[in-house]
Order: structure tokens, then sequence, then C-alpha cells
């Protein structure tokens, strides 16, 4: 372990850590552009120079340099800061200094440094190079004249997202980041390359010229548009959501999002839900006040029965809401698995994503039934894709063939695949037997067929065959995609039995919308509690504008069971009300109110029957028990459930930049599809 | 001045093929397992020498340049995304990316070159072809485009032909070269002053005994 001294502090470092980093460690901070501690390490910005004593009379590149015994390293002395003014006098020589035009400007490295290093005139009388703009799709706006060829974004693509699509053309000054044929970067991490660009090069195309970094409030919460819970900082201004960024969390999403995170919340804009409506005599919806609309369905509700009583919860749904209705209601027909999966649902260790999305990263052998973790959830491709860039983890997919963005064996597409490996000698079956974390990850496609719980118990017999559960590694993995499903599972929001959607009279969409409406009977009595006009809302008789996960403080569990807390950024439109309230005042009109008033004391009364709910951001083990049906297995092929990654939920289909996404993407898609079946 | 590289341009072929498939595999076969994209960089080469071959034969002639379905099917043949390729094959001035004319003429203008005269030599070449840098004459025989140093500095001033060298240039022998040229005659390549490799101009100053026994003095 070499010791060093950085700026006159002695500090022992692990072999192979750079001295960027050990300063880092120390709190010293070196100035950088290309380096970024979650990619390769090119060493081309030279902005963080230093000077190391006794080693040659030239500052050194601190980010490419390891540590040695006995260094002694000056960050701050005159001729580091000296070498840092010449590198960002280089920088600037071509750079357009827009930064009053430019998006980027108050939360821009090169404009923070320049501030720091930069003198305050330039010495270069030159014309400066201009670069011609690239088109890579809907949502990177490029304006390629401040590049300062860090090439971020180029590893960014090569890396973390495994599209090579972005290269470093030409050479000396004629150097530029292109893609070379004009084409779209197809990947659903595009957006954080606006993120890591330390210069205003690649920003946000639907954020441009809408607001300042400085002028806008900060809201750290939790996503909602798959079951990843990807921590995010919303940024807003007065009563609009701005933009959707990244927030750092190393068990979940590090720090990255995808595109649809990012940039579905045009959606919020759209058809929202902003008052009550009530079907009239004449078929008609009409608005209403609050009152008369919980009033007309407090008469529905007390004459009907509560086996006629049924209510379904969507994919966006908190917990606090669910917990509200299944109170509410007081009926067993309530399903929150509306996409039709079956499965069982008895132990908890059956439906979540036990070994927790780090855990990809102790895996050894990883399996993929039924699931393209692309779309259903991109940041758990992303780690699966980090663990097989650094060990080259053997994968294996039963399902149908996806670009995953690393190499795989393809084992098969139907249950009948699963049962064949599980019986099989050499091949892929012996890396799983071989391996010490082997990992299953199955998707909810493979439940949404009739045989799902036997899939399930066949998924459980290869956990066990294959000894993926031991004392301290689970790996069984379910991979959902809805935020809103663990939550309500958890909570008991399912019937054990099963129920007919046709024969009840009485149904209550919590945010449904995902789901085919013409299963509930022509006669039965809708109420549609949600936030966007969409298919739920359309069938409803009665309809409460709710709030989205933006504008509300609650619970969130992810596909891992880790509870997260979504915080409000901005207040619902209109009339609309956070839905745990709205079933609160809904309860006093019926004439049973729940009881609680606060959010605290429903929170209380949550974490009170299920302990676990009450622990936020923690991963409690689930153990390892009997779940599953053993049961004839059906002979199709498995099906994938997301079929548009850009318009999965009632936000992102009103978005209008998911709606481009889909237009320039999906041609894209199924270019490779075709290219794949070909071959 | 490489250039500019048009991946649509209707010069752009539809596809192309290697005609020795022996010598790209004896050339994939240079390098370990797993590190096929050091290939990159002599594929291309032979890509660029194959249409050099074929635009030899031409009616109107031109010389090697690196088609784009040349460069992803070297993509393909290494497994690496095309931009990879493109990113070798730009970076290098040595690589074509566009037609060139029959015989490619490399001006260094580098320093040592310049002292010695080359800004002679291209007025020669620019007024004798009536074209400029960075252009093809008509007849598709001769390009011109000005290079960095070439290595050759002690018979400066010289031109890059293809793959030979041509020093100790006065206007009049470049002018000689490129007419000979022109007529299919042969040129001797290397120094045109007659002077022995790059040996002092006035004979051997060193060794002289050992120059003589060899004949060069």
């Amino acid at each position: 372990m070499p010791k060093l001294t950085i700026n006159g502090m002695e500090i022992e470092v692990e072999p192979g850590t750079s001295i960027l980093q050990a300063a880092e460690q120390l709190g010293v901070e070196v100035p950088r552009f290309c380096y970024h501690d979650r990619l390769s390490v090119p060493a081309n910005c030279r902005m963080c120079l230093v000077e190391v004593e006794g080693g040659p009379p030239k500052p050194v590149a601190s980010c490419a340099m390891a540590c040695g015994d006995d260094m002694v390293v000056h960050t701050d002395s005159e001729m580091a800061q000296k070498a840092r003014k010449g590198v960002m006098e280089f920088q600037l020589i071509n750079h357009p200094l827009d930064c009053p035009i430019c998006d980027q400007g108050g939360e821009c490295d090169l404009q923070d440094q320049a501030v720091a290093f930069g003198f305050d005139r330039s010495r270069y009388h030159e014309s400066k190079n201009a670069v011609k703009n690239k088109n890579i799709g809907p949502l990177i706006k490029t304006v390629m004249t401040r590049c300062i060829q860090c090439t971020r974004c180029v590893r960014f693509g090569d890396e973390i997202a495994g599209m090579t699509e972005l290269g470093l053309l030409h050479r000396g000054e004629n150097v530029e980041i292109d893609t070379f044929v004009e084409k779209s970067i197809s990947s659903e991490l595009s957006g954080n390359m606006i993120d890591i660009c330390p210069v205003g090069a690649l920003t946000s195309s639907p954020y441009a010229f809408k607001a300042r970094a400085w002028e806008l409030t900060k809201t750290e919460t939790i996503d909602v548009h798959d079951a990843v819970g990807s921590n995010i900082r919303v940024d807003s201004r007065g009563g609009e959501v701005m933009r959707v960024l990244p927030r750092l969390h190393e068990d979940v999403n590090e720090e990255w999002i995808n595109d649809k995170t990012r940039f579905a919340y045009d959606g919020l804009k759209r058809n929202r839900l902003d008052r009550p409506w009530v079907r009239g005599e004449d078929g008609k919806l009409k608005e209403a006040s609050w009152d008369d609309a919980f009033a007309a369905i407090a008469k529905k509700y007390k004459k009907k029965k509560k086996d006629k009583i049924a209510a379904l919860a969507g994919d966006l749904v908190d917990v606090e809401s669910v917990v509200a209705l299944k109170d509410f209601l007081g009926t067993d027909n309530l399903e929150c698995r509306i996409d039709g999966a079956q499965f069982d649902v008895s132990e908890r260790g059956g439906y979540i994503f036990n070994s927790g999305i780090a855990g990809i990263e102790d895996a050894d052998a990883i399996l993929l039934v039924d699931t393209n973790p692309r779309h259903e959830g991109t940041l758990v491709n992303t780690r699966i894709r980090k663990k097989w860039l650094r060990d080259r983890v053997k994968i294996g997919v039963i399902g149908q063939a996806a670009d995953l963005t690393y190499p795989y064996e393809h084992l098969g597409t139907s249950p009948q695949d699963l049962e064949k490996l599980i019986k099989a000698k050499g091949g892929f079956a012996d890396v799983l037997k071989k391996a010490k974390n082997p990992m299953l990850i199955i998707g909810t496609g493979a439940f949404q067929r009739n045989d799902g719980a036997a899939v399930q118990y066949l998924a459980r017999e290869a956990a066990d065959k294959f000894s993926m559960v031991t004392k301290d590694w689970n790996g069984f993995n379910v991979l959902h995609n809805a935020a809103s499903r663990v939550g309500a599972l958890d909570v008991g929001f399912y019937s054990k039995d099963g129920f007919d959607l046709s024969k009840m009279s009485f149904v209550y969409l919590l945010g449904a919308d995902d789901f085919n409406p013409e299963q509930i009977s022509k006669k039965a009595f809708v109420v549609y509690q949600g936030h966007h006009g969409d298919v739920g809302a359309h069938r409803a008789d009665v309809i409460l504008p709710g709030a989205a996960y933006t504008e509300k403080d609650a619970l969130y569990v992810n596909t891992e069971g880790r509870v997260q807390q979504a915080r409000r950024a901005v207040y619902p439109p209109g009339e609309a009300r956070e839905d745990w309230k709205i079933l609160r005042a809904l309860s006093e009109h019926a004439g049973k109110a729940l009881p609680y008033d606060s959010q605290l004391q429903l929170r209380d009364r949550i974490a009170k029957e299920w302990a676990h709910l009450g622990k936020i951001d923690t991963l409690p083990s689930s153990g390892w028990k009997k779940f599953g049906k053993k049961d004839k297995l059906l002979g199709d092929d498995f099906k994938l459930p997301v079929e548009h990654f850009y318009l999965t939920n009632c936000i992102a289909r009103s978005s209008h930049t998911m709606a481009e996404c889909t237009k320039s993407f999906s041609k894209a898609d199924t270019a490779i599809s075709h290219a794949e079946a070909a071959e | 001045m490489k250039k500019p590289f048009d991946l649509t341009a209707d010069y752009q072929p539809e596809s192309f093929t290697f005609k020795d498939q022996k010598k790209v595999d004896e050339i994939i076969a240079r390098y370990p397992k797993g590190k096929q994209r050091s290939a990159i960089m002599p594929l291309l080469d032979l890509a660029q020498r194959q249409t050099g071959e074929e635009g030899a034969k031409a009616d109107i002639p031109y010389g090697g340049w690196i088609p784009r379905a040349a460069m992803d099917g070297i993509a393909e043949i290494v497994g690496q995304p095309p931009v990879r390729v493109y990113e070798v094959a730009t970076f290098y001035s040595m690589y074509n990316l566009a037609p060139v004319g029959k015989y490619l003429v490399q001006f260094c203008t580098t320093t040592p070159c310049w002292l010695c005269g080359s800004a002679d030599i291209v007025g020669a070449a620019e007024k004798h072809l009536k074209i400029h840098m960075g252009e093809t004459t008509k007849d598709g025989l001769f390009s011109l485009m000005d290079v960095e140093c070439l290595g050759a500095c002690v018979n400066a001033p010289m031109v890059q032909i293809n793959d030979d060298y041509y020093e100790d240039l006065t206007p009049e022998s470049m002018v000689a070269i490129l007419d000979a040229l022109a007529k299919g005659k042969d040129v001797p390549v290397g120094s045109q002053s007659g002077r022995k490799c790059s040996m002092a101009i006035k004979g051997p100053t060193t060794l002289e005994k050992a120059a003589k026994k060899a004949g060069v003095a």
C-alpha cells in the first residue's frame, strides 16, 4: 500500500489509486474535465496537472498517475497553478465563450474552472474553429463548437450504455465528436451524456432555453417510471417541473437515469385531471365539486354488497393511498397486478429482487428469464453490463432475444427450455453449477400467462437446483416494471383466489390505466382516481383528480423491496389533491371515516402492520420459503411485457418528448430486429 | 490537408470485398486472440492498395483510397463498431478517404523543406498541372496535397509520390518528374541531384576509404 504526502497531508491508499483519487479521499479538489470516476481514464484534458516532487521537472496529470511510495505531491503549488492556467488558456482558444446563451451556464465545469484558472482576456486574435452541430436525436441538443474534446460522451456510450455510436474523429485542431453516420443515439441512457458533458456541447433538447440552473427549486425524490426506483432530483420553477436529473444512490441507480425518467416530465403538464367529474343522467361527464363527486360515490357505495366491490391499483400509485383504499373498501376483491400477471405472492421472497441491484456486481453467472432489462429496468441492465465489462460474467437468456448491450448465450424461448436447462448437463447449466453466486432474473412477462404460478415454481426450482440461495446470497430475483407493484403486494393489495371483474358492480380504479377496461361490466359503477385522463378515466362514472409522483410526499417500494420516499416538488394542478387525502375525505362522506388525519398517522398505521415499510432505504432479507404452484406448463413462448419502452405509463403516453422518441427510435429498433432475424 | 470525409457522396461504392482473402487472414492472424482491432490499420492499408490497383486500370485512372463500404467491412471483420474504424482512418493523413489521382503528390512544406524552397516546388507543380493544392487533374493522373515533415530533411526539398520519395528537387526537376510520370516513363526515385542516399552534397567527409571501396564516392 503506497504511502504518500499530498499538500503536506499523509495518506495511505490502495495500490493503483491515482493521485487525483487519493487527493479526493483527503478532500483536496483537483480540477478536471475528462476524468470521471465511472469511466476509463484517457488523460486528455490535462486540467488535473499537479506537481510531484523528485519526479520529472514538469507537471503530472494526476488522474492517470498512480500513487507511488513516498511521493510528495503539491496540488496548489505555483507550478501546478501555472500549468492549469496554461491548460485553461488552451481550452478556451476555440471555445466560443457564449455562456450568456448557453444552457449549461451556471452549472458548467468550464465556466467554474475558468473563473479559477482563466485570464480575464484572450491572447489569441486568430479566428476560432467552428464545428457543425450534429443531429443525434430528439433528446440531445448539440452545440459542438463548445466541445472541449474530453471524450466523456464517447466513453459513456462505449462503456456504460454499450452503444458505440459516437467517436472522436480527425485529429489536431480538426478533431470533433461525431456519430459520422447521421444517426440518433439509440440508447435508453443517452440523457446521461448531457450530465457528464462538462461544457454546453450536449444539452437537453426539451429543456433548451427554458430556465437557468440557479432559479430552480431542487427537490430530491424518487422516480416511478419503472420499478428500479431511481433517485432523482426534480427541478421546478413556480408550479412547473422544468427538468429531472439523477441523484446519486450507489445501490440503486448509481448516478444514471434512463431517458424516460429524465424526459417524460412534460407528460405531467398534459392530459391532467384537475377537477372532479361526474357522469350525468345523459351519460356525459360533467364538471363537479368535490362534495358532489363524493356524494355520488357514497350513494352507490353504500348500496353495494362487499363482494360486489372491487378495486384495481395502477402502476404509479404510492403505498399510502393503496393502504387507505384497502382500509376504506374493506373488500377482498383487490388487485394490483393489473397487467394480468399470475404468481404466488404469499412469500415476499418470491416476488422481489432479492439480491439487490448492487448485488449484481457480486454475481458470477446470470440467467435472464423472459426479461429485457434494458426496457424493464434500464439501470438493472446497466449494472449487468458493468459486471460484464469488469469480469466478463457469463450470461444466459431464456426468452425473446434482444440487443442487451452485452453478449449472452441464448438458451431458448419457452418455459420448457428452462426445464431443459435444469435437467441439462454441461453448457450453461455447468456454468451456473460452478458459479459461487449464480443469479436468476425473471421478468414479469413470465407471469403474465395462465401458467404464471407454475413458471414461478419452475424458476424457484431452478434457483434451488443451481444453489442460488445460500446463507449469505439470494440469487432469485423478480424484475418488476411498475413502481407501485411491490409496495401494493407488500400491503396485501391482491386477491388470493382471484375474482371476476365483469361481475363486480362497483369498481374503484386507483390510477389503473394499463389494463383492458372492457373487462368491467357495462352496468358497473366505476370510480377513477388518478392524475391523467387516460384509459381508466374514460370508463369512469366519477373521476377524482389525484396527484402525480412529483406532487406528493409518498412511499414507494422498488423491485428490490427498498422503501423510498418521494417528496413534493410542485403542487397538484387545479383542484387535484394528494391521493390518500382524497380517500380520507371520501371515507368520511361514506360514513366510515378512516382513523388517520395526517400522513404521519397513516405511516404509523402502515409501519404497525408491515414493520419493514417503516424503514426507509433498507433491504431486509426476505428468507427463502416455498412459493409458486407446481402445475402443468403451457407450451407457448415467453413474451416480453414492455412493447414500447417510451410509452409504458399514462405520464409517458402524454409526453410529446416520449412520442418523439418512439417515432425516431422504434424505426431503429425494428431495423435491428430485422437484421437479427436475417442472421 | 486531408480531403473531407463524406460517407454519403455519390463516389462511394455500394460494396467492397477484399480480393485477397488470404492476405486478410494473414493480417488477422498477426494479432493475439481478442486483440483483432489491432488489424484495423493494416487492413485499411490493404483496402487502399486494392482500390489503387483497380484505379490504375480504369479509364480515368485514380489512386488508392478507402471507400466507406471498406471501412464498414473492416469493422465487421475485426468485430468493432464502424465508428472505431472511422476514428483511425480519419486520424492518419496516409489514409485517403476520397478518390485521389493516380499519382498522389504529397509536398513536404514543413520548416526544413520550406527553407530549402519547397514553396517554389509547390508553385512549379501547381503552375504545370494548372490545379491547386487539394485538387486533382481532370485526367485523373495527379492530386496535390501538402503534408507535414516526411523525415527526409537532409535531402530537402522533397515530395512523396504514392510510395516513393523524390528528393533534392528544383522547380525544373519537379516538372520533369510530373511529365515523365504522365507519359508513363520510369523516374529514378530518391535524390534528383545525383547524390547517393543522404550523403553530404560534396561527397563523403568521413569514412572516405570505405565510401570509395563501396563505389559511392
